[in-house]
């Protein structure tokens, strides 16, 4: 187990290292650079901040910089706000969009596990259509449509909830439904597929000729089982929720970091643009990691040995 | 000699999208108390569904019950609620399925896939049920039962597996075992150990078998009863002795002619019944072996025949046993 997890970590040193190097020369192979637009700046000044940044260096060089400042966790500065750095960028909006992701992420799995066991256990009934094209819906309904419509009844006309900003339990909750929603909807159809082959699996005669009960049978046979492609792809989507959302946090003015990516595209933030990329991959290889050792709990025949395969 | 259970007219269908399939079109026989009976026919004429019947295992729909009576120590199985049959499933009937290698849930230990019916039936705690689940895996020929009792389906060699699917059937010792081609997935000489292994459970412990195989020789080492199936009817039935003996149908003949015998001679070779059984969508009016039968009249094409007495307990459905087709030949 030790030395699985010691394999584990040095790949996924290889496989951050190769993250870095790859958006490194991707966003420098696009012409321009951060201060080129600003047409008005004197010479000398932009002369002065591609110094400063070691933007005159050859790439080798300023690849070289990166590396170290990163082998101290230090992403360096924004190149665009001057007073924050992207760790402050993430050391303050990630708790946040964290907080978010979770409570998106909870009421993501949830309903959707119940909505595909009912549509599962009701094939082709009425419960079946009405879940999946509730799902059907929730995939394809972009999340701002959404989230305004939410704003609009439950906020404004009813008033039910606040209508955004980031300040107590309440003001999480409209905006924890609009990010759950596309994932709920995508587990809900995994999970129906998933339960619907297991149940027409042979074992299901056999507990069902034990004399168990529909529900000891469903519950202990077959759920457990139809869980594990769900699980699969719970690492991606883990990650696509707590990173945050730019859209959904602009909507309710959320202090999340759903906006550095974007923002730092936009403005050609160098820094910005591969820490944000650093994190999310950190983030993504960390959960995938936990999803192979959950695979090892629900399967017994997933076994973690030291040895690659 | 009472019988345990009785199959009358039984009829399944299966709604399909393309349509009605009448899987079993009016089967019946009965298994005497304490002895074994086999269900003989080639793949596809119906022997699962009418052995997931007697549970009522079939999922309605697709299935449904279209008739008959299932009589199971007097009473009606097909009348039985869902929690009526709970209590029998697993109870009074335990039931093998064919492949041990899906047949076994991957993802829990085998103690606890044999338990959990004793737990449910016999009232036991854990410690009782695995005391007993160890006992019953000795019993079935499990070396180091105790170790074994933690492992998963895929530690377990198939032979071993279909071990364990008896013991799962017999963890509550129920009167009527029913095994849907316990066999068939397995090796010749695994096939062997698993026949006499249910052979001696039985004698230890006096249940009654129905044993479903499509193999003619697994029957005459273990059966005392035979019923030949043909598309979803009896084409057949009596004593093992007499099957073998004194076959009457042309199907079951041709069912003998294409095992390999060791009284043979060994330039002939073994004869299989030509073409393929009838599409049971949209089955004729007449005899469903009509067009593979050799010796097959004008008659069989339009009427179904009746279920004629030849001796004892020896029944066949055949157009031949009628008196008038000596004079017809
Ligand atoms: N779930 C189902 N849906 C439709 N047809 C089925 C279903 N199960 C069985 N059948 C049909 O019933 C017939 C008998 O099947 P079965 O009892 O499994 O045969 P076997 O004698 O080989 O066990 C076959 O023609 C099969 O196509
Ligand atoms: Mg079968």
């Amino acid at each position: 187990m030790l030395n699985y997890i010691f394999k584990r970590l040095v790949w996924a040193v290889v496989t951050l290292w190769v993250v870095i190097t790859i958006t490194f020369l991707l966003m420098h192979s696009i012409p321009g650079n951060p201060f080129a637009k600003e047409g008005t700046m004197p010479e000398a000044v932009y002369n002065n901040l591609q110094q400063y940044y070691h933007l005159d260096e050859p790439l080798a060089v300023q690849y070289v910089i990166y590396l170290k400042q990163l082998a101290q966790f230090d992403f360096g500065p924004s190149l665009k706000s001057k007073t924050i750095t992207v760790n402050d960028y993430i050391v303050n909006g990630f708790p946040v969009s964290l907080h978010l992701g979770i409570q998106a992420l909870i009421i993501a799995v949830c309903f959707g596990l119940i909505f595909g066991v009912i549509a599962s256990l009701n094939r082709n009934r009425w419960p079946d259509y009405l879940a999946m094209v509730l799902s059907i819906i929730g995939i394809s309904v972009p999340s701002f449509i959404l989230a305004t419509f939410l704003i609009n009844y439950v906020a404004v006309e009813w008033r039910l909830l606040p209508v955004a900003t980031w300040e107590s339990w309440s003001h999480t909750i409209l905006p924890s439904i609009s990010l759950a929603m596309m994932p709920m909807a995508y587990i809900a159809r995994l999970m129906r597929s998933s339960m619907l082959e297991v149940l027409g699996q042979d074992y299901m005669y056999t507990a069902k000729a034990k004399g168990l009960s529909r529900h000891m049978v469903i519950l202990q046979h077959a759920f457990r089982n139809a869980l594990l492609p769900v699980v699969t792809v719970l690492g991606i989507i883990t990650t696509n929720l707590v990173t945050g959302s730019f859209i959904i946090e602009k909507i309710f003015g959320i202090p999340g970091m759903g906006e550095m990516f974007v923002i730092g595209i936009f403005n050609r933030d160098y820094p910005v643009i591969l820490g944000s990329t650093i994190f999310y991959a950190a983030i993504l290889i960390f959960l995938v990691f936990l999803v192979d050792i959950a695979y090892t709990f629900i399967d017994p025949r997933i076994k973690i040995t030291g040895e690659g395969e | 000699m009472s019988t345990i259970i009785e199959v009358k007219n039984l009829a399944v269908s299966f709604h399909t999208y393309g349509g009605e399939v009448q899987a079993v079109r009016g089967v019946s026989f009965s298994v005497p108390r304490g002895s074994t009976v086999a269900i003989v026919g080639e793949s596809g004429c119906g022997k699962s569904v009418t052995a997931k019947a007697m549970m009522q295992l079939l999922s309605c729909p697709p299935a449904e019950y279209k008739g008959g009576e299932i009589l199971f120590n007097g009473e009606d199985i097909l009348q039985k609620t869902e929690r009526q049959m709970e209590r029998i499933r697993g109870n009074e009937m335990g039931m093998i399925f064919q492949d041990p290698m899906t047949s076994l849930n991957p993802t829990l230990t085998i103690g606890r896939q044999i338990t959990e019916g004793m737990m449910k039936h016999r009232a036991f705690n854990g410690k009782e049920a695995k005391e007993e689940a160890i006992q019953l895996l000795h019993l079935v020929g499990i070396p180091q039962p105790e170790q074994r009792f933690d492992q998963y389906p895929h530690e377990f060699s198939g032979g071993m597996r279909q071990r364990v699917m008896i013991a799962i059937s017999l963890a509550c010792q129920p009167e009527l075992l029913i095994a849907d081609e316990p066999t068939t997935a397995l090796d010749v000489t695994i096939q062997a150990q698993i026949l006499q292994l249910l052979k001696k459970l039985q004698e230890e412990m006096g249940t009654s078998i129905l044993l479903i195989t499509h193999d003619l020789g697994v029957v005459a080492e273990t059966c005392d009863y035979v019923v030949v199936m043909y598309a979803g009817v009896v084409v057949e039935s009596g004593t093992a002795e007499e099957i073998f003996a004194n076959a009457q149908h042309p199907y079951t003949k041709g069912l003998l002619q294409s095992i390999p015998r060791l009284d043979q001679q060994r330039a002939q070779a073994l004869r299989p019944i030509i073409g393929s059984p009838p599409d049971l969508m949209d089955p004729s009016p007449g005899c469903p072996f009509y067009a593979r039968c050799e010796q097959a009249m004008r008659i069989c094409k339009n009427h179904h025949p009746t279920l004629e007495h030849v001796n004892g307990e020896h029944y066949s459905s055949c157009w031949l046993r009628h008196p008038m087709a000596q004079v017809v030949r």
